[in-house]
């Protein structure tokens, strides 16, 4: 799209397009320019020599058995997630929908996990679930669970799925809400006069109209989990026990801050670029269609 | 009309919506309550199996002392009164720096047609798709050479540099009726005073949308202020949080801990509750 109207100036908008520009350049371009560079440079143990390695960094990476393991966690974490996120978050909405006592203060409250940063949500769901004092823990070891999530890694990477998907409820909820009010009433109600009960009303009519909304929100919620569930790992669990929650983006953190593997570290960050801009064109190309439906 | 409020009388007098939404209000609200028991408690209290649910009587000591002395123990927080003040800069910055350059730059691609403008969209849209978690390494070596860790330039810069606002202005600038450009020309008003009089009077709500958003991405920030500061006077207030926890060799403050989280959490529940029309919005319009 295009305006017809336009102002004459020459250098005023270079003026202004300068700031964003240069913070674009420096703190972008740069940084990923250095990742994909460093991700074909191998360094010596001292940082004395830098070699030219060509794909050696990706193939090492990609033919690591701890690297293979991570995605494959990575995804098993990502799916949990946005499974966890999703069905609750319409259930909740397809209730909010129907009633009108009381709809905002559920909203409100509902909403509220989405103001929360994700290492705090990790804190939250770690003091209730701690072995020693936790008020859930102690239920699950009243039930007989012998629950240690220090030394136990399924039982780690429960507590970590908990914590993102609760925050990440709020989210889904909000745009699960937005679709379903935008569902035209008269055919629910022509659906209702020809005897159809609520179950299949919801099956037949609501879930496919809502699809377009389901599968934004399913790229959205592995989205988060892959990236923004950093703070909920580093603040639950450290990766640990035993590397059972490390996922790709703490691997990345772990083995160039930690390890200081930068090479190894570099072509783990350019893999997951691919992977964000592989995501983000399933959702663009989503989104143009949402336009038209 | 009158199957509207039939409806309504039908809706009403069902209880299975009200149950199913109880327990999502319970299961969004039980941590946060917990919480704030917990920040109400002496840590004998604290540590007391199963902890009692209600509130204690120490909510003023413990917020006093987390306010004015912070943790102690492995990790020798600063008084949460500095860490509040650290994360309410990096939010505010973060914000406020965003919305200002994307405004700009928004401006001059959608009123100006001058060569390389459509490289220059370009080359901020790209920055959608690499989060800062994709890409902290490389940017943490570049912070460093420009000799900016340990500084609040530092950590909010690298933030910046983002084009979801900038998007959603051009894509509202887009929608600026021309007979509104062309009456500022004939009025004789030149580019700036019509992006001053009438395109920023224009964007408030757009621009109060993103604020929420974006003050909540700035006060949430973690891998990046973690990894930024070495110094613990600048650590911000989420981070704190996070190295206060013992690793189990020294016993964690749970008091301090709670109420340093509850102090961490009412700003931006605060932000969400009082402008919640702008952050529906803010949410939607970005995607993001």
């Amino acid at each position: 799209m295009e305006r017809r109207v336009i102002f004459p100036n020459k250098l005023l908008p270079y003026l202004l397009v300068a700031p964003q520009l240069a913070v674009t350049l420096v703190f972008f371009f740069w940084p990923a320019g250095q990742a994909i560079q460093m991700s074909v440079l191998s360094q010596d143990a001292f940082g004395q020599s830098v070699t030219f390695v060509g794909l050696d960094n990706f193939k090492e990476v990609l033919s690591d058995p701890d690297y293979l393991k991570t995605l494959w966690r990575t995804l098993f974490f990502a799916s949990a997630v946005a499974i966890c996120a999703l069905v609750p978050a319409l259930l909740f909405a397809t209730m909010a929908e129907r009633v009108v006592r009381g709809a905002t203060f559920y909203r409100t409250v509902l909403v509220l996990p989405y103001a929360i940063a994700p290492a705090i949500a990790g804190v939250l769901w770690l003091f209730m679930f701690s072995p020693s004092t936790g008020i859930l823990a102690y239920v699950l070891k009243k039930m007989g669970v012998d629950w240690n999530p220090r030394l136990d890694g399924d039982q780690a990477m429960f507590l970590v799925i908990i914590a993102a998907a609760w925050k990440q409820i709020s989210y889904n909820f909000l745009f699960f809400l937005a679709g379903l009010q935008s569902i035209p009433k008269a055919l629910l109600e022509a659906a209702s006069i020809d005897g159809a009960g609520e179950w299949r009303k919801f099956r037949t009519i609501v879930f496919p109209l809502l699809s377009p909304t389901t599968f934004f929100l399913l790229v959205v919620n592995i989205v988060y989990a892959f990236f923004d569930t950093f703070g909920i790992i580093d603040a639950v669990t450290n990766g640990g026990p035993a590397k059972a929650t490390e996922v790709l983006v703490y691997k990345v953190y772990y083995d160039g801050v930690h390890s200081l593997n930068l090479g190894s570290s570099a072509a783990q960050s350019v893999i997951l670029m691919a992977i964000v801009i592989l995501l983000t064109a399933v959702q663009f190309k989503y989104v143009e269609r949402k336009v038209h439906y | 009309m009158r199957t509207e409020s039939i409806n309504a009388i039908g809706r009403n007098s069902n209880w299975v919506p009200h149950l199913v939404l109880w327990i999502g209000v319970f299961i969004t609200a039980f941590p946060l309550y917990i919480t704030f028991v917990a920040s109400t408690l002496l840590p004998q209290d604290i540590a007391q199996v199963p902890m009692q649910m209600l509130p204690g009587a120490h909510l003023w000591d413990n917020y006093v002392e987390a306010w004015s002395k912070g943790a102690t123990g492995t990790y020798l927080s600063p008084p949460g009164k500095t860490l509040l003040f650290n994360s309410l800069i990096v939010a505010l910055v973060v914000t406020f720096g965003k919305i200002t350059v994307s405004l700009l730059s928004a401006y001059a691609v959608v009123f100006f047609k001058f060569p390389g403008r459509m490289i220059f969209f370009w080359m901020i849209f790209i920055t959608l798709m690499l989060p800062v978690e994709v890409r902290i390494l490389p940017t943490y070596s570049v912070v460093t050479d420009l000799h900016l860790i340990n500084s609040y330039a530092g950590l909010t810069l690298p933030i910046i540099a983002s084009a979801t606002a900038t998007l959603l202005f051009r894509q509202f600038f887009l929608t600026i009726p021309d007979e509104l450009v062309e009456a500022a020309k004939i009025d004789g008003a030149g580019a700036m005073r019509f992006f001053k009089d009438v395109v920023i009077p224009l964007s408030r709500t757009n621009i109060a949308a993103l604020f929420v958003i974006l003050f909540i991405y700035g006060w949430n920030q973690y891998l990046w202020p973690l990894l930024i500061t070495t110094s613990n006077s600048l650590d911000v207030v989420v981070v704190a949080i996070k190295k206060m926890i013992g690793t189990g060799a020294e016993p964690t403050d749970w008091h301090i801990v709670m109420s340093t989280t509850v102090l961490a959490l009412l700003p931006p529940i605060l932000v969400i509750i009082v402008m919640q029309k702008s952050f529906v919005k803010g949410l939607t319009d970005t995607e993001k």
